[in-house]
């Protein structure tokens, strides 16, 4: 799904279906949810009944039906965002149906095999899957082993292997057995699956709101209960000045023109989009192929401030690679590669592609075919824990070239009556303690010399650490590395910190010990045995290849199981903060010009002169052309910003990795400044284009 | 302007700049319990205060209990001034005979007192005895502005604490604000005042001939004790009807330096406390430069409003109300500090100040008394303040928002949502409710605008518990008495409770150590941003009714029409 699927910001389909969810939205029931836009909605309501009222009794004002409608858009528009949002959930949503059809399943019961419907069965029952089976629901492997084909959640058309025991033992509902059987145990209850979840959370049913999203809300709701306030006692204020004015009291405000007022006041364009905010941070993380459990999760992600990175995977390319060429007495450099390539020419393992590249950059030796040479491959084995080739040269000899670990080398030689140095033992020893792998290459009874493979520092990632680390995110690797070698890299990679011969229960200890000290944590983990540490983490990325226990026990979980995804995913928790900020910011702000365009245009009879005019005319810094336009614009301006800002929502505000006060800094100008700035023209331009 | 003017001017901000950290750090001593130079010479005082009333000063206390500590205290204060009001004719100290004074008007002073505001519905020397003065409103002078720190104190210890849910002793505190800072200050400065002139004594009112041949009745009575404590606890309730435009309240130009002086000293020292107490300097002069920067811009816009022509009289020193003995400059700082740190005091009459210094005194007050405020009540205002502008601006880093290591959440926001609300309720409604009644449009002298302006001020001062007045308004009759009352109840608690809550919420939360991730509340960019909060939050609530009294107000000055 996620990426594969359509994910244009807006799509024809999304957008029809979406306009008629902003009409169905309308229902009172729901509406309540959002408070400020429900005031907007009774204000559009009471406008309404003015208007139909005023034509039965003759006066119908074309004024004040311009004002419902626009407060209807309004309203709509809001209903519109959160609407567009979720449709884009739904999309994906749908394709995650599709995958789940009506499974049979293949109940174990005593010794009979049973069949019955996927929605039957329960926690703790246990299913037979063949080749060709979709695995009826999420479960443990508790024996067997099978490929699977998870394409349907992980959009990933590589097969992956999953078998009993171990940390890949975890089945998701939904995926197929591609070859082999697996009998499994069931975890989780019907309705409860892991697609389930997936399907209501991009489908926002399940969304709750999150503990900012509530504080913002509360806040939301105090600034419209004081612009209410404002609003009610200035018709009290008007008949004041009426009667100063010597006006008659039936000058003073209308309803339409108070409820125009409060509707420009109240932070309608925040209110307006904070629930489409909120889908679209949950949306931009299905994106990355990462599915939250919760909204606050995401949150989180934004608030860690440390994090838990495991050195394999994340800091390091997964394999090590070879670096060097290390000959015994006796023996050239280029003899020992050529060996050393030879042996690797059909070893399909990483190391060993690495050691047929360096052997060729180094002396410029060619990889041969394996077939070409008459040679056979001797492929690695648990038992001989080396690998290598059997060459038969001209002359009928056999040269069995081997490369493996020193031990089996050792032995190797031994077998064949050979001598395995001192010198040799010295150079693994050395190596070891560096940290890195050696590998001993030996021809029939001849130790040739050791092949240092080594741990890769992925590129970019020491300038991602700087990022992470101006973002005030302090990094700790894990791994289980001697301390030697973890400072070596952790050197390498730029990491604040490291932990060396780590064992899961340090993990939990040190998860522990950061947030004792009031620090956020996130980490990932793919094994059982991450699982506390999963919990006890503020963010526990689980790795979709991991165990069940690791993926119940996380508030996320990385469908492409990439260890760098945790990045990402503060990234996301961060911009989704700073949005609701920006444009609470920018909502408030809008209301400086509104106040300029309303107040003259409602006061400019007060105290006026002959010429009619009042003194507070002089407030119209806008210059707009009358007081019904004025009053007009500036309720258009703030519904149509809404529609604006609907893409800035779902994108989310540009997210650099930079400092609080240079990210504040930038924000402000933009959405602090701008919100002041952007309504004057707006309402202006407006102004000009209705008084054409 | 002339030199003289910008020298004392200057002269004025370099004293209130230089005593802050001389004050601050001695009340960071005297409040964390530390040794201090008071010690030796009034220690015994407090231990005797312990023993008599039974409190244990160690005993530290959660936020409700101290809250209600607080509740308890005042409503006994309150009750006290309203009895001992009603009976003043039966008892001693009343040489003039003057009779009980009535129900609503006693409400209103005992509400008034105890809450810091001062509020003053009546004429000090023709309402009440010395007695009155001596045990109400002189010590409830002192006690309310020692309860106003007691729960700054609790805010500060609350946001600075680490996971406990304690927050001191209110007893405790009171005892010690009372002692070490406001009694030695007071006796100080009322020693100098009676040197200058002030009077302090329990004399009948003298009669005596004036110049002009007519017999003038001049009142007398304790004076210089009050204006000591009037001055410096933010009370601002003169001893007599004419508050420090007096010449027995305020004599001399060195008397006026002193008690303008007096007005802005503890709540500016105060900033200096809050940082020390909070661990970080910079903190308390982030806050400190803030207020700063509001005051002088209020100032500028004052002195700018008074000194321009007036296009009626076609001149520029007006001199009506202000006070003639000190000139403009002093009746302009006056009213600005007045206003702006809620105590109320005046020395020049506001109703006459140019639409725009009224305007800017209105502002002051409408902000919710935080520029510097009142002692201890502008801090905790302005927390208030702090904690909405790092939530709106903390979500713009991309954290969940926090001051000083801790997370503003829901309940924080909720709360300070509340104490914003409440006293711009008391002014937005109270006003359109005078605006609309007979019993509210009856105390009007003056027609216009500038009559709105009179009844929006009263309302403001009451709900900023300020307490000083646009005059021109009648208040003492049974509607305005009540209903401003009422007014500085819920702008004194309504504030209160929920500050105090959100000390108690944030008191146990834990402390995340700052980081360049960490949103930072003590820089330039935070000083512009809380400014702007505050402008935005006060301005948006009062725009409407600001344009229609001192707005309107000023256009029409300009256009050569006044009321």
């Amino acid at each position: 799904m996620s990426t594969k699927l359509n994910t244009a910001l807006f799509n024809k389909r999304i957008l029809v279906q979406a306009a008629k969810e902003s009409v169905i939205k309308l229902n009172p029931a729901l509406q309540i949810k959002n408070p400020v836009i429900f005031i907007v909605c009774i204000g559009s309501v009471l406008t309404t009944i003015i208007v139909i009222a005023g034509i039965f009794q003759g006066n119908f004002s074309s004024f004040n039906l311009q004002i419902a409608i626009w407060l209807w858009f309004t309203v709509l528009f809001a209903n519109f965002a959160e609407a567009v949002a979720e449709g884009r959930g739904k999309a994906q949503a749908e394709s995650l149906r599709k995958n789940r059809t009506q499974t049979i399943a293949r109940k174990i019961v005593g010794k009979q095999e049973l069949t019955v419907n996927a929605t039957e069965l329960r926690k703790g029952d246990v299913v037979r899957c063949l080749a060709g089976d979709v695995i009826p629901s999420d479960g443990e492997v508790i024996e067997g082993i099978a490929s699977v084909d998870e394409s349907a959640i992980t959009g990933e058309s590589a097969p992956v292997i999953r078998e009993s025991g171990g940390d890949r033992s975890a089945v998701t509902g939904g995926t197929r057995v591609i070859s082999d059987w697996i009998l499994i145990s069931i975890t989780t209850e019907p309705g409860n699956t892991f697609i389930d979840r997936m399907i209501a959370l991009v489908e926002g049913a399940k969304r709750q709101k999150t503990p900012n999203e509530i504080a913002l809300s509360i806040l939301l709701s105090g600034l419209t209960i004081i612009f209410l306030l404002v609003v009610v006692t200035l018709p009290a204020f008007f008949s004041y000045s009426l009667s100063a004015s010597g006006l008659p009291l039936s000058q003073n405000l209308t309803i339409p023109v108070l409820i125009a007022l409060l509707v420009c006041l109240i932070p309608t364009t925040i209110g307006g989009l904070l629930s489409a905010i909120g889908i679209s941070g949950m949306d931009r993380l299905i994106q990355r192929n990462v599915i939250a459990t919760s909204g606050k999760a995401i949150e989180a992600a934004g608030d860690v401030d440390v994090l838990l990175l495991d050195k394999t995977g994340t800091i390091t390319l997964g394999n090590r690679m070879a670096t060097d060429f290390i000959p015994a007495e006796g023996v050239s450099a280029e003899e020992l590669a050529d060996a050393a390539q030879l042996s690797s020419l059909s070893d399909e393992t990483p190391e060993g592609r690495s050691i047929v590249v360096l052997a060729k950059e180094k002396f410029n030796i060619r990889g041969r075919e394996v077939h070409q040479l008459n040679a056979t491959f001797i492929p690695f084995t648990a038992q001989s824990r080396m690998s290598g080739v059997d060459l038969k040269t001209d002359d009928r000899e056999i040269h069995m070239i081997r490369k493996g670990s020193s031990d089996a080398i050792r032995t190797f030689i031994q077998n064949n009556n050979g001598f395995y140095p001192q010198e040799i033992q010295n150079i693994v020893s050395e190596l070891a303690r560096q940290g890195a792998t050696p590998l001993v290459v030996a021809v029939n009874k001849k130790v040739l010399g050791v092949i240092h493979l080594k741990d890769i520092v992925k590129g970019g990632i020491k300038h991602r650490f700087a990022e992470l680390r101006k973002m005030g995110i302090k990094t700790i690797m894990i791994t289980g590395d001697n301390p030697l070698t973890a400072a070596a890299i952790a050197a390498e990679a730029g990491v604040d910190d490291f932990m060396a011969e780590a064992k899961p229960e340090d993990k939990l200890k040190r998860i522990r010990d950061e947030q004792a000290n009031g620090h956020l944590v996130g980490m990932i983990g793919d094994g059982t045995n991450d699982a506390p540490a999963l919990a006890q983490a503020d963010v526990g990325l689980a790795m979709n290849t991991g165990t069940q226990a690791a993926r119940e026990a996380g508030n996320m979980v990385d469908l492409d199981s990439n260890p760098t995804k945790l990045i990402e995913v503060v990234e996301v928790g961060k911009q989704l903060l700073m949005t609701r900020g920006s444009l609470t910011t920018f909502s408030i702000a809008n209301d400086v010009a509104k106040y300029f365009a309303i107040i003259p245009a409602i006061a400019i009879s007060l105290y006026a002169g002959k010429n009619g005019t009042g003194p507070l005319s002089a407030l119209n810094i806008m210059n707009l052309a009358s007081p019904q336009s004025a009053i007009l614009s500036a309720i258009i301006f703030n519904a149509i910003i809404i529609i604006l800002l609907i893409p800035l929502a779902l994108k989310g505000v540009r997210y650099k990795p930079v400092s609080a006060s240079a990210a504040l800094l930038r924000n402000l100008m933009i959405f602090g400044l701008g919100g002041i700035i952007a309504p004057f023209i707006g309402i202006k331009l407006i102004d000009i284009l209705i008084n054409l | 302007m002339t030199i003289q003017d910008f020298i004392q001017l200057v002269f004025f901000f370099v004293l209130l700049i230089g005593l802050t950290p001389v004050l601050g750090n001695y009340m960071y001593k005297v409040f964390s319990g530390k040794k201090h130079i008071m010690l030796p010479f009034l220690g015994w005082l407090e231990k005797l205060t312990y023993r008599v009333s039974g409190v244990n000063p160690d005993e530290e206390t959660n936020w409700k209990t101290y809250t209600f500590a607080l509740l308890v205290f005042s409503l006994t204060g309150f009750v006290f001034a309203f009895l001992v009001q009603l009976i003043q004719s039966w008892l001693p100290l009343n040489p003039e005979h003057l009779a009980g004074v009535s129900w609503h008007l006693s409400f209103n002073t005992a509400v008034s007192f105890m809450t810091n505001t001062n509020w003053q519905s009546y004429a000090g020397e023709t309402t009440l005895s010395y007695f009155v003065q001596m045990t109400v409103l002189a010590v409830q002078n002192f006690v309310s502005a020692s309860a106003g720190i007691a729960v700054l104190l609790a805010v500060i210890r609350g946001l600075a604490g680490k996971s406990t849910d304690k927050l001191g002793n209110f007893w405790t505190d009171l005892t010690r604000i009372t002692i070490y800072v406001l009694l030695p200050l007071s006796i100080i400065l009322a020693i100098i005042l009676v040197g200058q002139g002030v009077v302090q004594n329990f004399k009948h009112y003298e009669t005596v001939q004036s110049l002009n041949g007519l017999k003038q009745i001049i009142p007398m009575g304790p004076a210089a004790s009050q204006i000591a404590i009037k001055q410096l606890g933010t009370n601002g309730g003169g001893f007599f009807n004419a508050n420090s435009a007096h010449p027995f309240e305020n004599p001399t130009p060195f008397s006026n330096l002193l008690e303008m002086l007096s007005i802005l000293l503890i709540p500016a020292a105060l900033t200096f406390t809050y940082g020390k107490m909070a661990g970080s300097r910079r903190q308390g002069w982030t806050i400190f430069t803030v207020m700063l920067i509001l005051l002088l811009t209020g100032l500028i816009i004052s002195l700018y409003a008074e000194y321009s022509v007036n296009p009626v009289f076609g001149h520029n020193h007006l001199m009506e109300g202000k006070e003639t003995r000190f000139g403009i400059v002093n009746s302009v700082l006056w009213s600005v500090s007045t206003t702006a740190a809620s105590n109320g005091s005046v020395n020049a009459m506001h109703d006459s100040l140019s639409p725009l210094s009224g305007m800017i005194a209105m502002i002051n007050i409408m902000l919710g008394e935080i520029v510097f405020g009142g002692v201890g009540s502008g801090l905790y205002g302005m927390v208030i303040f702090i904690i909405i502008t790092v939530f709106i601006a903390g979500l713009m880093v991309g954290r969940t928002p926090e001051y000083l290591g801790k997370k503003i959440e829901a309940f924080e926001v909720r709360m300070a949502i509340i104490a914003i609300l409440l006293p711009n309720m008391v002014i937005l409604i109270f006003t359109a409710w005078a605006c609309v009644s007979q019993a509210g449009l009856a105390g009007l002298n003056n027609a216009g605008p500038h009559g709105f302006s009179e009844i929006l001020y009263a309302y403001s001062s009451v709900a900023g518990n300020n307490g000083s007045a646009f005059a021109g308004l009648n208040t003492n009759t049974v509607f305005y008495n009540l209903t401003l009352g009422l007014g500085m109840l819920i702008g004194r608690f309504g504030v209160i409770i929920p500050v105090m809550a959100i000390a108690g919420s944030m008191a146990g939360k834990k402390v995340t150590p700052p980081s360049s991730g960490t949103f930072r509340t003590d820089n330039s960019l935070f000083i512009g941003l809380l400014i702007a909060v505050i402008l935005i939050i006060g301005g948006l609530t009062h725009f409407p009714a600001l344009a229609l009294g001192p707005g309107v107000e000023h256009m029409l000055l300009n256009a050569g029409i006044t009321f």
